[in-house]
């Protein structure tokens, strides 16, 4: 392949770092008025695991809106029956989940959350082809056929497991906190950081040094002149609904552990959530998601720190103001 | 010479507006086919009709001898036709470098063939990890055209190329074009402007009301004014 040298002749686009300094400034305006710097601490390592958990569960989301133009009120089913799928290989084990020894606990629970990703994302592929297949292009239709996907779906659970919430213990090696000085840092939520950035590193990965991310960028720009060079991107809709699937079953199982519960209708419950998170990062926008998902995390936990009352609105105040600062949110990339 | 190229009585609609009415035309073989008209005549629309961007309602499409007026876009594409629209599409948030890696559909970009897109277009190889956004008018358009031909393509449709750009670009597309068509390519091109059709165009078929009201020789139309004057409401002259 031709090497050639960059050019400085043309104006570099001026990179956008304010959305992403947000989070640091909010974290540090926010220590003065907590206080406490040991809470401090703790409410932003609670925030970025939080966040970390919803932008695993809303970059899916993202995703399948900015390419495939699909408005998929149902995304939350994908994480309720990530969450019940985990609870079918994570209940029957429970000797290797209370056993205190982090091997045996790993080797329960990454097969729990390979089962919960590959059955959201064959779900993801069943609902792509008979819900959503028959009406692209359609927005009313396509949010009328995903709400009444999804209330099929929690039905279906209710009825597959009953209206009894299903507790769902942490992995013995998981539960407590590591402690440093005054500040303790739950173990589970330190998992979960990783996890979050392992995601947001790996999709960062396929988008930009892979064709296929390659042709997932091009596709959200303009799916005709992607179609036009000879791709077939019907099969990248798929894959990406798919994958948009697998990745709010993992987000399921992940929150349902950080709840210690499985219930229902926690997917309806959750639908608000990732909306939010995607609205306010951008439509299409995979690191707008990520900032978005940390934003509402902090403004939920310091929220709820220093004023409880507020915490009840804080999603919808934080996406009123950003909306307002930038009305196609934090990183536009569609022009839809 | 055989055509290339062929369009038999072919309907489109648009929603519920009828734009071509029966279109007939030819394409032949290693020709540069100019395909002129007033605007909303129905050129756009002709060229994304055999393109299957917008489905034919009714009539036939055959391109070296195969039917594809019922064929998706991707497959009409990968029979080796190469599309330019008129709003050049470049992908603005993908570098040059991969939107060109993108339209080599068959594999790695062949360092060659880069050379030789690149002694046309040095503004390509210069802004080669610039984002395609951050290019002019006149450099969206020569990458859009360079995407189009980094790989060997048997018809190049080609949508109004020229409109917007500099007198010096506009050259250098010509020579393109020229250069093009002598490694054996075919093209349908779209032009308002005459003298850039004049200029390279081999056959030229005139459009009007969904229709080809016209077709004949490049050369003979641009000696005919009064020709010109009666199928374009123009004259060369006004071009010159």
């Amino acid at each position: 392949m031709t090497d050639v040298a960059a050019s400085d002749a043309l104006p570099k686009p001026k990179r956008d770092l304010l959305p992403v300094l947000l989070p640091v400034m909010l974290a540090l305006a926010m220590a003065p008025l907590i206080g406490s710097g040991s809470s401090w601490v703790t409410l932003t390592v609670a925030s970025f695991a939080m966040g970390m958990m919803i932008f695993i569960m809303a970059s899916g989301l993202t995703l399948v809106f900015g390419l495939m133009d699909v408005l998929n009120f149902g995304h939350g089913a994908f994480i309720a029956v990530g969450a019940y799928i985990a609870t079918l290989v994570l209940l029957p084990l429970a000797t290797w989940v209370q056993a205190d020894s982090l091997m045996l606990n790993l080797a329960v629970l990454a097969p729990a959350a390979l089962a919960a990703m590959a059955v959201s994302g064959a779900l993801g592929l069943v609902v792509e082809r008979v819900l959503i297949f028959p009406v692209y292009g359609q927005h009313l239709k396509q949010i009328l056929m995903t709400t009444g996907g999804l209330i099929v779906a929690e039905q279906a659970l209710y009825a597959l497991w009953g209206p009894q919430i299903i507790p769902l213990p942490l992995p013995t090696s998981l539960r407590g906190s590591f402690i440093l000085g005054d500040v303790a840092i739950s173990k589970y939520r330190l998992l979960a950081m990783l996890v979050g950035l392992a995601v947001f590193f790996s999709i960062q990965l396929v988008l930009n040094r892979t064709k296929i991310g390659l042709l997932i960028r091009a596709g959200v720009e303009n799916r005709e002149m992607v179609e036009a060079l000879g791709y077939r991107i019907r099969r990248l809709f798929l894959g990406v609904f798919m994958t948009g699937s697998a990745l709010a079953g993992l987000g399921g199982i992940m929150w349902a552990l950080y709840r210690e519960q499985v219930h229902a209708s926690m997917g309806n419950d959750l639908t608000v959530l990732v909306f939010i998170v995607v609205i306010i990062g951008g439509l299409g926008s995979i690191g707008g998601c990520f900032i978005g998902a940390l934003l509402v995390a902090m403004v939920a936990n310091y929220g709820g720190f220093l004023v409880p009352k507020l915490a009840l609105v804080s999603n919808i105040l934080l996406m009123v103001a950003i909306l307002m600062w930038r009305p196609r949110g934090l990183y536009a990339v569609t022009s839809r | 010479m055989s055509d290339l190229l062929t369009l038999s009585g072919v309907h489109t609609h648009i929603g519920r507006y009828h734009i071509l009415h029966g279109v007939e035309l030819a394409v032949p073989e290693g020709q540069t086919t100019m395909l002129l008209g007033r605007n909303g005549a129905g050129k756009t629309t002709t060229l994304r009709t055999i393109m299957g961007l917008w489905p034919a309602s009714s009539g036939q499409i055959t391109f070296r001898g195969q039917r594809i007026e019922q064929r998706a876009t991707p497959d009409i594409a990968r029979l080796g036709v190469g599309y330019v629209p008129e709003s050049m599409a470049v992908f603005s948030d993908l570098t040059v470098k991969e939107n060109l890696i993108l339209a080599a559909r068959d594999g790695p970009l062949d360092d060659t063939r880069l050379e030789w897109i690149f002694g046309f277009f040095p503004a390509l190889k210069r802004f080669w990890l610039s984002r395609a956004g951050s290019l002019s008018g006149g450099q969206k358009q020569m990458l859009s055209i360079a995407r189009a031909v980094v790989e060997p393509r048997k018809l190049l449709l080609i949508d109004e190329p020229t409109k917007g750009l500099a007198p010096a670009i506009i050259v250098a597309l010509i020579e393109c074009f020229a250069e093009i068509k002598r490694r054996g390519a075919t093209i349908l091109l779209v032009e308002q402007n005459f003298y850039v059709a004049r200029q390279i165009g081999d056959a030229v078929l005139v459009m009007d009301n969904g229709r080809i009201v016209h077709r004949g020789d490049m050369a003979d139309l641009a000696q005919d004014t009064p020709l010109q004057e009666r199928l374009l409401g123009l004259s060369l002259e006004a071009h010159q």
